[in-house]
């Protein structure tokens, strides 16, 4: 990666002509737009005036050394985060043009249409089958016809239906972590999700299977927007479109992914993707 | 794979327009989803209800009792002759068989169970102890009427034929049937305990050349007292309220003496037999019961929360 | 000049490891002694009573006349109770546990609740028979019917089920329920469907063992009043009855009497202790079937 960048000093605070790029990139639509986002767990300020507005079908790579924020800001992208008994928010996060973080907005239908891949693979301890089927049955489809449709569908998505179709019945633990991965991924589609997060979803994964991945997220990208957190610079080089850098709870930088990794306008940025820290 | 991301995506099944069909048609689940943890902290209540049932059973009969019998002569009293012409109510009988017969226990369960927790904890190999804990614990699982049976028809017998002058219901052999029922929770609890303390503390006593005696006595032990001492109180809690083993093989003397030979009858003796004579409700004698019965909550009680009270102020910070 | 004489240690050393020697073998005496006392107690119970087992033992009605006395309206009973304690503990205790982990908020209300179920776990199972005595046979007038009796045993041994139910919950791992809520599950739906059958082999072991407490307990019996007189067998929840432990505690007591009757408590013990062999055995094979796979 060549890092020969203009050293031009921006302020502590982020431009935010950088962070609103309707004006670079009018010709696709934002489907999360993240306004002033304040969070606390408890009286600790993890992230500080959030402000990020996230493209449809694109990938968006989320990267930062570890606490600066970056899985927070992903787990309120689906409310997640309030498993936590003491955290507390403020600002607005718009999706599709509806706050989700206000009272009336209903967690279960956000987190339908904004699914999620974990960082360690978890799949439930049942079959295989019934793990992909278990997001449509909770939301009352029954059809066995329809479930079996479903099932086939998402794990051809996930490209791991040539892998697993003799195998429906067995359980999920039967499979490698790679695999297991790839399940979760395809439990996600099951529900066909607009959006799918990632938190760091290839860090408990060998080479091998982290490739696999990779090439799965390309391929997703044409139907669905991704947000995926990585602490891998790499991929988030190989397989983002845009980037973001989160440092102590704050977005330092944001922009197209090309442009972070060859020309970043901050100078943490520069130090952190060059592994001076982090 | 492109091809076969397209087919995923737009095969015929439209799985979000079902969902999202369906979810209209489901505000019941959102009712459902309010009342259940209502429904569940109802099922939670029924601990507290049951503690206040306990409390407020025993304290009603209990002031009746105490209305017909001043409170003075009942925990004064060496007399008890509730069936007698005049009747008396002194408690002092029951509560020194209760403390006599959880003496004798604790003397027995007390050094022996100390003693296997110390090996166990101590001595025995892993393998060892995976064979000896449960077979241990078996000895907890084992009911105590059938502990009541062995005291009575083989424990007795076997004292009389060496110290004839025991009597065929005494309080020496229930105690210490008893003592070797509550061997299993001295021996766990405190074992527990003793593993608390951790190695390090240990290996630098071994380390200057100690013996693993030493080390026990003079590392473990103190460090692990907080929790030795209060498996033994637990361990006298347990006694106190023990019933059946006293019931079967102490009689129902109400006599106050301190000779271990004889019979002598426990709080809990005493309120199986008023129960089972079917006294007649609103008589004095069946109030007594809920006075005794009383007595001995409080006193179990009180040995309950020292033994956490001791376990949680004196724990030991590694 | 050294301030320790090393042969003064090594003097005293052999002395010292003497003691360590034979205090171990006391220390593995005294383990070994619960051990032969249990070994003796259920070699007698059954040298005394195991010729006295037969079918018509089993199948018969009780009787004053040892010979002809059977106990099939005791295990009846024990199973009557049974019926009861097992639904009764499992789904208050299921719920109570399901509340107190996963619905309420941690503070003073869910301390005091669980401080109070460590409590209830301490008290003397007596003054539960006295809590049903009054409660259940004579304020709700059930009268000393299998359903008091079973009510009675379920409060004692609620707090076990719950303790267990609780740690089968915590168990459980949080990711399994985060993939559940990630997908826009509910919380019912997550416990129903993810935490509750993952926990269910521990819960299954609590009740067991819980059960197995239950029917071996005696003293709130006395209390509430079985009759040792010769009644019915019972065929429901609403009849009266005598219960296994019942049998016992009256046939020893009488068995300064009646010399044969000490036999036939034995033959009920080995009767009671092998139905408390299968349901422990019953616990185990759970837990070890079910083995957290996660």
């Amino acid at each position: 990666m060549s890092l020969s960048v203009a050293k031009e000093k921006t302020n502590f605070k982020m431009d935010t002509s950088v962070v609103r790029p309707t004006a670079m990139h009018e010709n696709r639509k934002i489907v999360f737009d993240t306004k002033d986002l304040n969070l606390w767990y408890g009286s600790t300020h993890a992230l500080k005036d959030i402000n990020l507005s996230v493209y449809e079908k694109e990938v968006t790579a989320i990267i930062g050394p570890s606490g600066c924020g970056k899985s927070t800001y992903l787990k309120t992208l689906n409310r997640m985060v309030e498993l936590v008994p003491s955290v507390h928010t403020s600002g607005i996060i718009t999706y599709n043009g509806r706050e989700i973080l206000s009272k009336n907005f209903k967690v279960e239908e956000l987190r339908t249409s904004v699914g999620m891949v974990f960082q360690k693979p978890n799949p439930f301890p049942k079959s295989i089958y019934d793990n992909i089927a278990y997001g449509p049955r909770i939301h009352g489809i029954r059809n066995k016809k329809i479930l079996d449709e479903i099932v086939e569908k998402s794990l051809r998505g996930a490209f791991i239906w040539d892998e697993v179709k003799d195998r429906l019945k067995e359980n999920a633990y039967g499979l490698s972590g790679g695999q297991q991965q790839r399940l979760c991924i395809a439990r996600t589609l099951a529900i066909e999700p607009d959006v799918i997060l990632m938190d760091e979803p290839t860090s408990a994964l060998d080479p091998k299977s982290t490739h696999k991945i990779e090439d799965l997220i390309q391929e997703l990208k044409q139907d669905y927007s991704i947000i995926i957190v990585t602490h891998n610079m790499q991929q988030a080089a190989r397989i983002s479109d845009r980037t973001a850098f989160f440092l102590n709870g704050e977005v330092v930088e944001y922009d197209k992914t090309d442009t972070i990794f060859t020309n970043p306008s901050d100078r943490r940025t520069e130090d952190y993707i060059s592994g001076r820290f982090g | 794979m492109a091809l076969n991301s397209k087919l995923a995506k737009e095969n015929n099944v439209q799985v979000r327009e079902m969902i999202e069909q369906k979810q209209k048609s489901r505000s019941f689940l959102t009712i459902f989803e309010k009342i259940i943890p209502i429904l569940l902290f109802l099922f939670a209540t029924l601990s507290i209800i049951t503690t206040i049932g306990i409390i407020y059973t025993l304290l009603i009969e209990t002031i009746h009792f105490f209305s017909a019998v001043p409170i003075w002569d009942f925990f004064s009293g060496t007399n008890l002759k509730p069936l007698s012409q005049n009747p008396e109510f002194g408690v002092l009988p029951l509560l020194n068989g209760t403390i006599i017969s959880s003496l004798i226990a604790m003397l027995v369960a007390g050094p022996i169970g100390l003693m296997a927790a110390i090996y166990l904890s101590e001595y025995a190999s892993d393998k060892v102890r995976r064979i000896l804990k449960p077979l241990l614990e078996v000895l907890a699982g084992i009911p105590t009427i059938v502990y009541g049976f062995f005291a009575f028809t083989f424990v007795t017998p076997v004292i009389r034929s060496i110290w004839p002058d025991v009597a065929a219901t005494n309080i020496l052999s229930p105690g210490i049937v008893m003592g070797v029922m509550i061997i299993p929770m001295i021996a766990s609890l405190s074992e527990d305990a003793m593993n608390a303390v951790p190695n390090s503390i240990r290996e630098g006593a071994l380390a200057m050349g100690a013996t693993k005696l030493e080390s026990t006595f003079k590392i473990v032990i103190p460090a692990a007292l907080s929790g030795i001492i209060s498996s033994f109180v637990l361990g006298i809690s347990r006694a106190i309220g023990e019933t059946m083993i006293v019931t079967i093989a102490s009689g129902s003397s109400k006599n106050f003496t301190f000779d271990i030979t004889q019979s002598m009858q426990t709080m809990t003796a005493y309120i199986v037999e008023v129960a089972g004579g079917e006294a007649p409700a609103g008589s004095t004698i069946y109030y007594s019961l809920y006075a005794v019965a009383m007595t001995l909550f409080v006193f179990t009680l009180i040995m309950n929360l020292l033994a956490r009270y001791i376990s949680r102020k004196f724990r030991e910070e590694y | 000049m050294k301030y320790v004489d090393a042969e003064q240690v090594k003097k005293r050393m052999n002395g010292r490891i003497i003691k360590n020697t034979i205090f171990k073998s006391s220390f593995l005496i005294a383990t070994l002694f619960g051990l032969v006392v249990l070994t003796i107690l259920i070699y007698r119970v059954f040298a005394d009573g195991i010729s006295w087992i037969n079918w018509d033992f089993i199948s018969g009605k009780l009787s004053t006349d040892a010979n002809r006395a059977g106990i099939m309206g005791a295990i009846l009973g024990t199973f009557w109770v049974m019926a009861v304690v097992a639904p009764v503990t499992m789904i208050i205790g299921i719920g109570t546990a399901i509340y107190l982990e996963l619905y309420a908020k941690k503070g003073r209300l869910q301390a005091f609740i669980q401080t109070n179920i460590a409590n209830l776990a301490g008290v003397p199972s007596i003054v539960y028979g006295i809590l049903g005595l009054t409660i259940f046979v004579r304020a709700m007038d059930f009268g000393n019917i299998v359903l008091a009796g079973g009510f009675t045993l379920s409060l004692l041994v609620l707090p076990i089920v719950i303790v267990a139910a609780q740690e089968a919950i915590r168990s459980v791992p949080s990711h399994l329920s985060e993939a559940s809520y990630g997908m826009g599950a509910t919380k019912w739906q997550t416990i129903k469907n993810i935490i509750l059958p993952a926990a269910l082999p521990g819960i299954l072991t609590g009740a067991i063992l819980a059960l197995s407490r239950a029917i071996g307990e005696t003293a709130p019996l006395t209390v509430i009043g079985i009759p040792a007189l010769l009644i019915p067998f019972p065929g429901g929840i609403w009849d009266k009855f005598t219960a296994l432990p019942m049998q016992i505690y009256y046939w020893t007591l009488d068995s300064s009497l009646v010399e044969e009757y000490a036999n036939l408590a034995a033959a009920t013990i080995v009767v009671l202790l092998l139905l408390l062999f299968l349901l422990n055995s019953a616990a185990i094979i759970i837990r070890n079937k079910f083995q957290h796979r996660f």
